[in-house]
């Protein structure tokens, strides 16, 4: 478990990151390390330099305001989990964030360096798609947004380009009558999720006026269930629409089923609406 | 003995520098010169090296040396140290380094030496080797077959040994029989996963001819002993240490070609050298445990009387004989075949197989939970085919108490025992009739909740050397202690056994204390350097309380001895006329004027005064050879509730009923059953190392290798009785292993209960939860 020789740099403002990135090509940028620095001691990454942005006070902490929530891209999981803003504005992603590996990972590993690596059977990307987040990114032409359904292209791979840093993720707050929920299955080993599900909704007058659910982890990348959330929409919440919508996920999993030694795609594909329903079920719990 | 320190659950001395990390294990050491290796291991299962070149690699920065297989023909071959006799045993090669055929991903082929352990770690990148890929075999029993890969020339059918167990009428139990009960059960492959993975550190003195090695050892004696084969260095000149060690559950025992590699570089260069195994080495070339396909059948009558025991099993050893392997599937599996019942017959047939894999080693338990599982699973199937519970079948034919031996049909005879007293109990403490309810109501819900079972006895307190001679081990099973007391009363102990983890460092101070009255705290015990203890053959198989303890009791009776001679003599007495209680002796009737240990210690210590003939100082040693092993029994509970929509299994209850005899540290005790518990469970439902096809492995991290986490359990209770052991000075058995024993079957047994409705009657181990939804899916056809 020893790396390749590579060149390493500490940068103390974005700005300052940029420039280093566009000094050192193929340099790779360096937050909390748990995805990078594991595939550098496996030596199944070998870049010539990184550039370490963890000590950027601006990319860090989470605010609300006028019903929008940014989260600076260096903000831990442990922070997400802790936060009392976000359990109350975004329940759902606090409790995601607080199933994400074990508690090594979820002090240093940061919600920045999590989304950017991509990786299918991570949590967080699974909840910021249903939640339709929104990606700060900083380039060489300057800054952009990229919206959560273009921001994951593929399996470990993302709309970022060589030389971006994404900055900050927003998410609208959530409203009144809107229930979330993450419900995981984990891999006892890795603690990645075999299945993920993230769920919204949102009831009116006993009526189910909005719902948003994405699946991960058995899929390439995190994938909104516009079926079950149709299946839903206009509905009274009972138990059996819920299973109902929750069967209708088969239709949203297109062809790509990832598998494993520990768990087949057939058996994912055949067990994903139980655990759709179970995050429905406790979204909808919270929504009353 | 003072009641107060024996028994006392004392919190473990050893926990401060553990729990803050300031202990010093073999890795954390740091000599002057100090230099790193790194191992070349093969990619491939089964290959021919057809060139080897490590020329770039000597050129690269940092680097001194790198040697190949042809470098290092001074070391001997790695030891089997377990010559398992009438079973055709036949011990292929096993070289340190490899010179021609690479048998399984992680066979060293070459070693670099740097500066660095970054730069030896660069150093591998650039060595060149070309190899002429072979077909492999990983399945024993598909190993035996004709046309599989073969492994070694001089081993026809990779067979390394065929052992039989045998007494009784087999035939007839079979030929008898109102019913047979069979079971197909895959042992799968597991990964001891020691928290500290192994390192070396080696030490040469070019002009004095000694060597010293630091090593991630159970044993440090054997591996000197060993070492010495292999390097050539004699034992008088050859020092081994095992500083703080990180676990081992078995995966230390042996002796590993790394090690000896690491002296032989520290001896060429003259310089020392550093060896530490990463997590993915540790993974492919330390050793694994299990890996058994067993066919089991049991013979009884209708009403549930056992007649015999049938089976045949295919272990997988790996591509080399471990320092230990042979005697695991055999001595210390085939030989428990009948457990804690009544057996009349009983034959089984091991095939010892060489496949391209890790080689197969003791991993805690040991032989034993592999045998336990084949008994307590065909005693779950036959209550299920009489339509019993499975407590009755058991009560039927469990051997009712024994004091003082009962041999049983494989020819071992048990210390002594009170199985269903056990069983009783641990059934009164869960409330077994209502747990049954419980799960009637729970039925009738649509929960699928089980109730799972199983009784054990194990051999431990490895043991008589006289029958260790006759079982092949190449070694004795005594152990040794010195009791030392100083001047100012303070004592320090010396033993041949080398506890990593299992806490004897209190525990030897408890028993210290509780024999001459000191405080416990003025106990040091001084284990795993071989310079500074009297030689002793190890911390493994149970043993080192059994007999290691009882080499520490009777060396301290007989301090105690001499102090009473010599306080006799301070008090103008006659030794006879002497009498004893909490650390003070006294003329009998008048325990005022007494001299204390203390006082006989400064005494012993300047001899001024001693009595005519008594030599000076206050010591003694003892070498223990016990008469017999120590059987320590009990049975085990666990409740869970399997989610068939998913196949997920939840813990709900799980409760051990052991019995150790006397306990020294209950806190001690729950603690070994508590991990042993997680172990087994671990096995049942997470564990397995997993080969592909090519020999490649699968489960080559942690990413994959499941491994119980507290947030998977459920609150482990744990009970026990006290049936002391005849032959022991103070009645003690052991406790390291028996929660593996037990709880792997335990909870199997509770799944296929909780699945009984749905039809399933088995399931391959670890029990995922796609096996269980697979199970339950095939079974509604």
């Amino acid at each position: 478990m020893y790396s390749s020789p590579f060149d390493y740099y500490r940068a103390a403002t974005v700005d300052e990151a940029s420039a280093l990135l566009k000094k050192h090509p193929g340099a790779k940028l360096l937050a909390g390390g748990h995805s990078l620095i594991p595939l550098l001691k496996l030596r199944l990454a070998a870049p010539p330099a990184l550039i370490d942005i963890g000590r950027i006070a601006e990319l860090k902490g989470i605010t609300v305001k006028d019903g929008t929530i940014r989260i600076g891209a260096l903000t831990t999981h442990a922070d997400l989990a802790a936060s009392t803003a976000l359990r109350e504005s975004c329940p759902a992603l606090a409790e995601a964030a607080k199933q994400v590996g074990d508690p090594a990972v979820r002090n240093r590993g940061t919600i920045g360096g999590n989304v950017a690596h991509a990786d299918p059977a991570s949590d967080l990307p699974t909840v910021l798609t249903a939640l339709g987040a929104r990606f700060t990114v900083t380039g060489p032409r300057g800054t952009r947004t990229i919206d959560a359904g273009g921001f994951f292209t593929g399996m470990m791979t993302t709309a970022l380009e060589d030389r971006d840093l994404l900055s900050a993720i927003e998410i609208a707050a959530r409203q009144k009558g809107q229930g979330m929920a993450y419900v995981k299955f984990s891999h006892p080993a890795s603690r990645y999720a075999v299945i993920g599900v993230a769920a919204s909704v949102t009831v009116s007058s006993g009526t189910c006026t909005a719902a948003a659910v994405a699946i991960g982890g058995l899929v390439p990348r995190a994938t909104r269930a516009a079926s079950v959330e149709q299946a839903l929409i206009g509905q009274t919440l009972s138990a059996g629409t819920l299973a109902r919508a929750a069967s209708e996920v088969a239709r949203d999993l297109g062809t790509d089923i990832l598998g494993d030694l520990y768990a087949s795609a057939d058996y994912r594909k055949a067990v994903a609406p139980v655990w759709v329903k179970r995050a429905l079920a406790a979204a909808a719990a919270r929504g009353k | 003995m003072s009641a107060r320190i024996f028994g006392s659950g004392i919190r473990r001395r050893e926990d401060p520098r553990l729990i803050t990390g300031t202990a010093t294990y073999t890795d954390d050491l740091a000599l002057p010169g100090m230099l790193h290796a790194a191992m070349l291991r093969s990619p491939h299962a089964h290959a021919r090296i057809k060139r080897i070149d490590v020329s770039r690699a000597k050129e690269a920065p940092g680097v001194l040396a790198a040697f190949t297989g042809a470098d290092i023909d001074r070391l001997k071959p790695v030891p089997c140290a377990w010559l398992l006799p009438n079973a055709n045993l036949k011990i292929a090669g096993y070289q340190c380094m490899v010179k021609d055929t690479v048998r399984y991903v992680g066979d060293i082929v070459a070693v670099v030496v740097a500066e660095t352990a970054y730069q030896a770690h660069d150093g591998l990148d650039l060595i060149d080797v070309d190899y002429e890929a072979l077909p492999a075999v990983t399945d024993p029993r598909h190993a035996l077959q004709p046309g599989a890969p073969q492994l070694h020339a001089d081993v026809p059918r990779n067979e390394a040994f065929h052992w039989v167990v045998a007494g009784g009428d087999i035939d007839a139990a079979f030929k008898n029989a109102d019913v047979i009960v069979k079971e197909r059960i895959v042992q799968q492959r597991l990964i001891p996963n020691a928290m500290e993975p192994r390192a070396a550190l080696a030490q040469w003195s070019g002009a004095s001819g000694e060597l010293t090695l630091w090593n991630t050892t159970q044993n440090p004696h054997i591996v000197r002993f060993l070492c010495s084969v292999v390097t050539g260095v004699p034992e008088d000149k050859l020092r081994v240490v095992a500083p703080e060690v990180g676990g081992g559950f078995g995966s230390k025992i042996a002796v590993y070609p790394a090690d000896f590699i690491t002296c032989f570089c520290a001896m060429t260069l003259n310089r020392p050298v550093k060896w530490t195994e990463t997590r993915s080495e540790n993974y492919q070339a330390t050793t694994h445990g299990r890996d058994h396909i067993q066919e089991v059948e049991l013979a009884t009558k209708k009403d549930g009387t056992i007649l015999g025991l049938r089976a045949e099993v295919w272990a997988g050893m790996g591509a080399y004989l471990s320092t230990a392997a042979p005697g695991i599937p055999t001595i210390l599996h085939g030989l428990m075949l009948s457990g804690v019942y009544n057996l009349p017959a009983v034959k089984e047939d091991v095939h010892g197989m060489y496949t391209n894999t890790t080689p197969v080693d003791a991993y805690r338990g040991a032989g034993r939970p592999e045998a336990t599982f084949m008994i307590e699973r065909v005693m779950d199937k036959l209550a299920s085919t009489l339509g019993m519970d499975p407590v009755d079948v058991r009560m039927k034919n469990m051997i009712p108490r024994f004091e003082n031996g009962h041999t049983v049909i494989t020819g071992l005879t048990y210390d002594s025992g009170d199985y269903p007293a056990g069983l009783k109990k641990l059934l009164e403490h869960v409330k077994y009739a209502e747990l049954r309810k419980e799960q009637s109501e729970a039925r009738k819900e649509g929960r699928y909740m089980g109730i799972g079972l199983a009784s054990y006895v194990e051999i431990c307190g490895l043991g008589p050397s006289q029958v260790a001679g006759a079982i092949g081990f190449q070694g004795g099973l005594w152990e040794s202690a010195i009791v030392r007391v100083h001047p100012t009363g303070k004592v320090q102990v010396f033993i041949g056994a080398s506890p990593h983890g299992q806490g004897e460092e209190t525990t030897f101070a408890q028993l210290v204390a509780s024999e001459i009255g000191v405080d416990a705290n003025d106990v040091k015990v001084v284990h795993g350097d071989t310079d500074n203890t009297p030689m002793g053959w190890g911390t493994y198989g149970s043993r080192t309380t059994a007999v290691g303890g009882a080499a520490l009791i009777l060396a301290t009776r007989k301090v105690k001895e001499k102090a009473k001679v010599i306080a006799a003599h301070l008090l103008e007495a006659a030794v006879e006329d002497m009498d004893y209680a909490d650390g003070k002796f006294f003329v009998k009737g008048s325990p005022d004027k007494a001299k204390t240990i203390q006082d006989v210690a400064l005494m012993a210590n300047v001899a001024w005064n001693m009595p005519a003939g008594v030599e000076a100082g206050l010591e003694a040693s003892m070498f223990y050879d016990p008469p017999n092993f120590t059987y320590p029994f009990g049975s085990h509970v666990a409740v869970v509730e399997v989610d068939p929509e998913t196949g997920q299994i939840a813990l709900k209850r799980y409760v051990a009923l052991d019995d150790c005899g006397p306990q020294i540290n209950p806190v001690i005790v729950e603690g070994q059953v508590h991990g042993g518990v997680v172990q087994g469970l671990g096995q049942a439902l997470w564990e397995e190392a997993v080969y592909d096809e090519n020999g490649q492995l699968v489960t080559g991290s942690m990413l994959d290798y499941a491994l119980p986490r507290a947030g998977a359990l459920c609150d482990i209770e744990v009970i026990s009785t006290v049936t002391p052991s005849p032959h022991h000075p103070l009645g003690l058995k052991g406790i390291g292993e028996a929660g593996t024993i037990a709880s792997t079957v335990t909870v199997y047994n509770a799944v296929m209960d909780a699945l009984a409705p749905l039809g399933v009657a088995s399931l391959r181990m670890p029990m995922t939860p796609e096996r269980v939804w697979r199970g339950i899916q095939q079974a509604k056809g």
